[in-house]
């Protein structure tokens, strides 16, 4: 179909999909916990700046993407602290941090537009990597890509048979009961929200030492929302996000391939498709009500003070 | 021999407020000691003191002898001390295991844990089913989860703050029965109530508390009700007066009322269907999460119902808004006062708009009369003693007992045909709780139609002219509430529940 | 140990406290942030909040796009800060505001060359709708499938953008353009430009409506039981009900209203400050105007000072990368703390810090 070869695309919609996939998985945990973050832009494309320089500074991609996710992390930091220390709305203070991200990594980037990174290396040997149609698709990705699927294997595997999992999942439901039983209702949300932070961020980082590779300003382009709506489609179930993940990434891929083929639609329309999509899956989803509202946590963006 | 838990001289303030002043008792093991109080008085401070949720300002704890301060709930568990609370610390999109083990110290494995459950429950004749979501449960049923994830720590003083208040008499039987089964064994016991009888039939020894202070101690069954409920109050209340009404013509009308929940974990009405005559009070009892807040919803116009389902003076009025409702004469109060039946951020001037705004005059043309508002405020406070500096004051800012009184005035005010109020005297003290219920007769003599919701059975009974209960969203025919017991009330809300002929039998053996 | 205890009454006091002291706040912070860029901290400062208004060299140029770019930045924000106070979350005004400027500059260029006194008037019209039906499309997902209006809102935005660069280059374009992208200049053509109504002021209409908006929203805020059914569903949601209030007319009136005027910033910017459909004629004032609104803390007098100080920092912000070459980004880095200051002391108006039981604050 238009020229476009299907076991190219489907590589292609794995990488597209990965820093989106990693930005929603920790974002799910993070709304497990009862907290919104509305920030997961900014994180993700300070991850992108701060990955950038330690890659390019260091040569390592694998210190590029501990330092993205470094950076994601000490941006949702100030979130946690704002949030969960001075009760700030976190709806707003959500926007703040895709803002002030926006800013600052414009500002922490201006010397490192038009430069390449050093090519992050794929994990398996050429041999496997050649083999018909399986190749490209499982063998000829690199580290990040694997990490992102056992992360989503991890994460849902740590939320629904581990006491850490079921605490997280307590203090997302009830967080007065939590509290009263004694569990450390800020604490635990602290963590989580870095955890989201730092993944965030390595999808950030993904974005622009693999993806891209290289930085311009803004290059998120929307990816932090897609990955909260991930979420949402994904009705909190980590494996749903992943399909909700592959889902995008593969409208995305497609996209780029279209463009690419000249076909006779209006490059604004297949611009704006993902987002068109996304905003379509949105509505299918939402209007199950009963389902989404079961698996939604309570206390999801409610703000937690232990009186007494 | 010594005393389990010796508490000396515990003492906890709040700005503006001493919860806990120089407070001391011992309780003994194996015995059920009552702290009795109004609320208030300071009682769920002093166990959450003994808890380990809040640190005391002053004053120690021993147990068993030992120094006892606990930092937080763990070292209480830890130490053997284990509690049910008032407001369930459940979650309710999590199964009965998980909530079990979220409760446990050294909780063991899934799989044994949900034998132990089995175990548990049938010792002490506590049904449960440890696969089943707790939000499908009543109230009834999730105690039995707080009281299971208590009894899995072999606990040696358990708390139990206002245990009954969610239960039908019937069950409150088979709790009694396993408590002194408990007590049996060795358990020591701090029962919390405000209820006399109840602490008559079951506690050892009892200490008062008034206003953050110990004001007296007992033996329960060598004492009076009355003369325990003078401690407990400082003063003896006089029994609401009623005037003999004739019941007048049917104003509120409502048949076949069907509705769905809104929330996944919310009950569904079945086919309702009940009259309120002018100049009568209709009681409708009922355990929590039984239906109450849908049953208000849908005569308030929060929530719309099947035309012809709700009527007023013959008129259909099921498919409209609370607006449309007050201005033809139907007001209501919900039980929830914070957050629905006010705004807690809202001055009283302001939540005076909240429902006064037809019937009052407070609002010509869209815009609001504010020194109007402020008027209708100022009237309601002064007419039901609400204590508070202003009409200025934000509604948060009040006690329970006092927004009760001014969310209750404010629509007794407005001079309602019909007042439908969700638990009238919740919450409140005493002295206000009469003075809420002397106005509601006084409303019905007045010739209005009262329909009171309430979980209190006692109030029901000494101001309703008839009775019905709400039992998993249906509702009994109503009965003349004169000559009713308190066993033919049970069994009208579902007695024991779904507990089993066999296992309470059991229980009770 | 620090510990927050809940004020039984909000303060007054703090309410208006906290965000002057978050402005100093941001500058002592933006001061260090620029003297770790190695620039002089008090120059830029200075650069920033004083030389635009009050030094002699610059102030005639800069005082003018006081109102230029305070106009549109005031008239997003009242409209999204009556929805915010409600809890409906349009954050997708950069959106409407490109979709109104589109729709209200198709309309003015479809009667080119009309130089008709009404035409003005009837593009602001079509700009506005534009706006509204923009910010319908999740206002009514919202109301029909519960669909997020936050995500919907925004992920919209990138659709507007990328008609926006259909128009600039398509169906807008400037056929007299030689082909560069980019409409007719309208700024330039008596009937469709929204002129400087009092020379060296920069007053024009946009900024009237802005004036317009502050005023009507204040009334409304104050005085009507529709400004009372927003604060008080924004506050209680189940008050709001029981109130009477409908959730769903709330949703597409606060939608609407502030989608309405959003695309009527846009009308007002395309037709005056910027002249022309551009691909990227939009500057991000649908975003800034959210750190507007909340600076403001919601209050429409608020806004209108909070929407004069952030225009002063866009001024101050090209004024200093002119001066001292300070990055264009470190001003939107500037306004992000500022966000975040706020924020953050927003605690003490409704809290009390308490430091070891006593009462610091």
């Amino acid at each position: 179909m238009f020229g476009i070869d299907p076991v190219t695309l489907a590589a292609a919609l794995i990488a597209a999909s990965t820093p989106i996939l990693l930005a929603a998985i920790g974002e799910l945990v993070v709304e497990k916990s009862g907290v919104l973050n509305l920030g997961v832009e900014g994180m993700m494309i300070m991850g992108a700046i701060c990955g950038f320089i330690a890659c390019v500074t260091t040569g390592s991609p694998w210190l590029g993407f501990v330092a993205g996710a470094a950076g994601g992390a000490a941006l949702s930091l100030i979130f946690g602290v704002l949030t969960q220390f001075l009760l700030s709305n976190q709806v707003a203070t959500g926007l703040a941090l895709t803002l002030f991200g926006l800013g600052m990594s414009a500002l922490m980037g201006e010397d490192y537009t038009g430069i390449n990174p050093p090519l992050t290396p794929k994990l398996f040997p050429e041999a496997l990597r050649q083999l018909e149609v399986v190749g490209p698709i499982l063998f000829g990705h690199d580290l990040i890509v694997y990490l992102s699927v056992a992360l989503v294997a991890a994460v849902a595997w740590g939320l629904a048979r581990t006491r850490t999992g079921l605490i997280i999942r307590a203090v997302g439901e009830n967080h007065d009961a939590a509290h009263s039983l004694g569990y450390k209702v800020i604490r635990i949300r602290i963590l989580a929200i870095l955890f989201g932070g730092a993944c965030a961020g390595l999808g950030g980082a993904y974005l622009s030492l693999v993806r891209v590779p290289s930085w311009t300003e803004g290059m998120t382009a929307g990816a932090g929302w897609i990955a909260l709506a991930i979420v949402v489609f994904a009705s909190w179930r980590p494996w749903r996000a992943l399909i909700g993940a592959y889902l995008f990434g593969g409208i995305a891929a497609l996209q780029l391939r279209l463009q690419a083929a000249q076909i006779d639609i209006p490059v604004a329309l297949l611009d704006a498709s993902p987002y068109i999509v996304t905003i379509i899956v949105l509505v299918i989803i939402s209007t199950d009500r009963t389902r989404a509202a079961l698996n939604a946590p309570a206390a999801l963006g409610r703000v937690f003070h232990a009186s007494g | 021999m010594t005393a389990f838990l010796d508490i000396a001289g515990l003492t906890k303030a709040y700005p503006g407020v001493v919860a806990n002043d120089d407070v001391s008792f011992a309780i003994q093991p194996g015995e059920v000691h009552a702290l009795l109080g109004e609320n208030g008085a300071g009682k769920s401070t002093m166990v959450k003191m003994i808890y380990g949720l809040v640190r005391p300002d002053a004053g120690h704890m021993t147990l068993r002898g030992q120094p006892y301060a606990p930092s937080e709930p763990s070292a209480a568990r830890a130490a053997g001390v284990a509690m049910v609370f008032q407001h369930f610390s459940l979650f309710e999109a999590l199964d009965v295991a998980e909530n079990v083990t979220l409760g446990m110290e050294k909780p063991p494995r899934m799989r044994d844990l949900a034998r132990r459950i089995a175990e548990v429950s049938e010792t002490y004749g506590l049904p449960l089913d440890p696969g089943r979501k707790v939000g499908d449960l009543s109230a009834g049923e999730r105690q039995r989860v707080e009281i299971i994830r208590c009894l899995l720590q072999d606990p040696k003083l358990l708390i139990m703050d206002e245990p009954t208040s969610v239960l039908t008499p019937q069950e409150v039987e088979i709790l009694f029965h396993t408590l002194r089964k408990l007590s049996a064994e060795g358990t020591a016991i701090l029962y919390i109530s405000h209820k006399l009888e109840e602490i008559r039939a079951l506690c050892d020894a009892a200490t008062i508390l008034r206003r953050g202070k110990v004001v007296g101690s007992c033996t329960p069954r060598e004492v009076s009700a009355a003369e325990m409920a003078e401690m407990m109050v400082g003063k003896s209340l006089s029994a609401p007066r009623r005037a003999a009404t004739e019941a007048g013509p049917p104003l509120l009308h409502v048949q076949n009322l069907n509705l769905t929940p809104a929330t996944p974990f919310g009950t569904p009405l079945r086919n309702i269907g009940f009259t309120v005559h002018a100049g009568e009070v209709l009681g409708i009892g009922g355990v929590a999460g039984n239906g109450q807040d849908e049953l208000l919803a849908a005569l308030s116009g929060e929530t719309l119902s099947a035309r012809g389902s709700v009527s007023l003076d013959d008129e259909d009025i099921s498919q409209m808004g609370p607006d449309a409702r007050r201005e033809r004469g139907l007001c209501s109060a919900p039980e929830e006062r914070i957050g629905h039946a006010a705004a807690p951020d809202m001055s009283l001037t302001e939540n005076a708009v909240l429902t006064a705004k037809l019937r009052r005059g407070l609002a010509h043309g869209g815009f609001i009369d504010w020194r109007a508002a402020e008027d209708f405020a100022r009237e309601v406070i002064a007419s039901f003693d609400v204590r508070t500096p202003g009409p200025q004051v934000a509604a948060r800012a009040l006690s329970g007992g006092n927004l009760q009184k001014y969310v209750i005035g404010r629509e007794m005010l407005q001079d309602p045909r019909v007042l439908v109020v969700n638990q009238p005297t919740w919450g409140v003290d005493a002295s206000a709780a009469a003075s809420i219920r002397q106005a509601i007769l006084d409303l019905a003599g007045s010739g209005s139609a009262v329909l009171v919701i309430s979980q209190d059975l006692d109030e029901l009974l000494e101001i309703s002219d008839r009775f019905a209960a709400l039992n998993e969203g249906r509702l009994s025919a109503p009965k003349d509430a004169r000559g009713l017991t308190m066993e033919q009330i049970g069994l009208m809300l579902g007695g024991a529940h779904d507990m089993h002929e066999a296992e309470v039998v059991h229980a009770s053996a | 140990m620090l510990r927050l205890e809940k004020r039984p009454n909000p303060s007054r006091a703090w309410a208006i406290g906290t965000p002057v002291l978050a402005v100093i706040l941001t500058m002592i912070a933006g001061g260090a942030l620029f003297a770790a860029l190695g620039k002089d901290p008090v120059e830029a400062i200075r650069l920033i909040f004083w030389d635009p208004l009050f030094n002699e060299r610059v102030a005639s140029f800069s005082r003018p796009q006081l109102l230029v770019k305070a106009g549109p930045l005031i008239l997003i924000a009242i409209g999204l800060s009556l929805g915010f106070r409600a809890g409906i979350w349009n954050i997708g005004a950069e959106g409407q505001y490109i979709i109104g400027a589109i729709c209200g500059a198709a309309f003015g260029l479809a009667f080119y060359p009309s130089e008709s006194i009404f035409l003005f008037p009837a593009m602001v019209i079509v700009g506005t709708l534009g706006g509204l039906l923009w910010a319908m499309i999740p206002g009514v997902l919202k109301t029909v499938f519960r669909t997020n209006e936050i995500l919907v809102s925004l992920l919209l935005v990138y659709v507007a953008e990328a008609i926006l660069a259909l128009a600039a280059t398509g169906f807008l374009r400037n056929p007299e353009g030689m082909g560069f992208p980019g409409s007719r200049n309208l700024a330039r053509h008596p009937g469709t430009d929204n002129p400087e109504l009092i020379a060296n002021t920069g007053m024009h209409w946009g900024v009237i409506a802005a004036f317009v908006a502050v005023i009507a929203a204040y009334v409304l805020l104050n005085r009507h039981l529709f400004g009372y059914q927003v604060k008080l569903a924004g506050q209680a949601p189940r008050a709001a009900r029981f109130h009477g209030v409908s959730p769903n007319a709330l949703i597409l009136t606060c939608m609407g209203i502030s989608g309405a005027l959003a695309g009527m910033a846009g009308l007002f910017e395309v037709t005056g400050p910027a002249g022309q459909i551009t691909i990227d004629f939009n500057v991000g004032y649908g975003f800034t105007a959210i750190i507007v609104a909340f600076l403001g803390r919601l209050h429409p007098v608020g806004i209108l000072f909070a929407g004069l100080l952030m225009a002063l920092t866009y001024i101050g912000g090209e004024l200093a990368q002119l001066m001292l070459g300070l990055p264009a980004s470190a001003i939107q880095v500037f306004q992000g703390m500022l966000l975040f200051f706020l924020l953050a002391l927003d605690v003490l108006s409704n809290y009390r810090i308490r430091i070891g039981g006593r009462a610091a604050a």
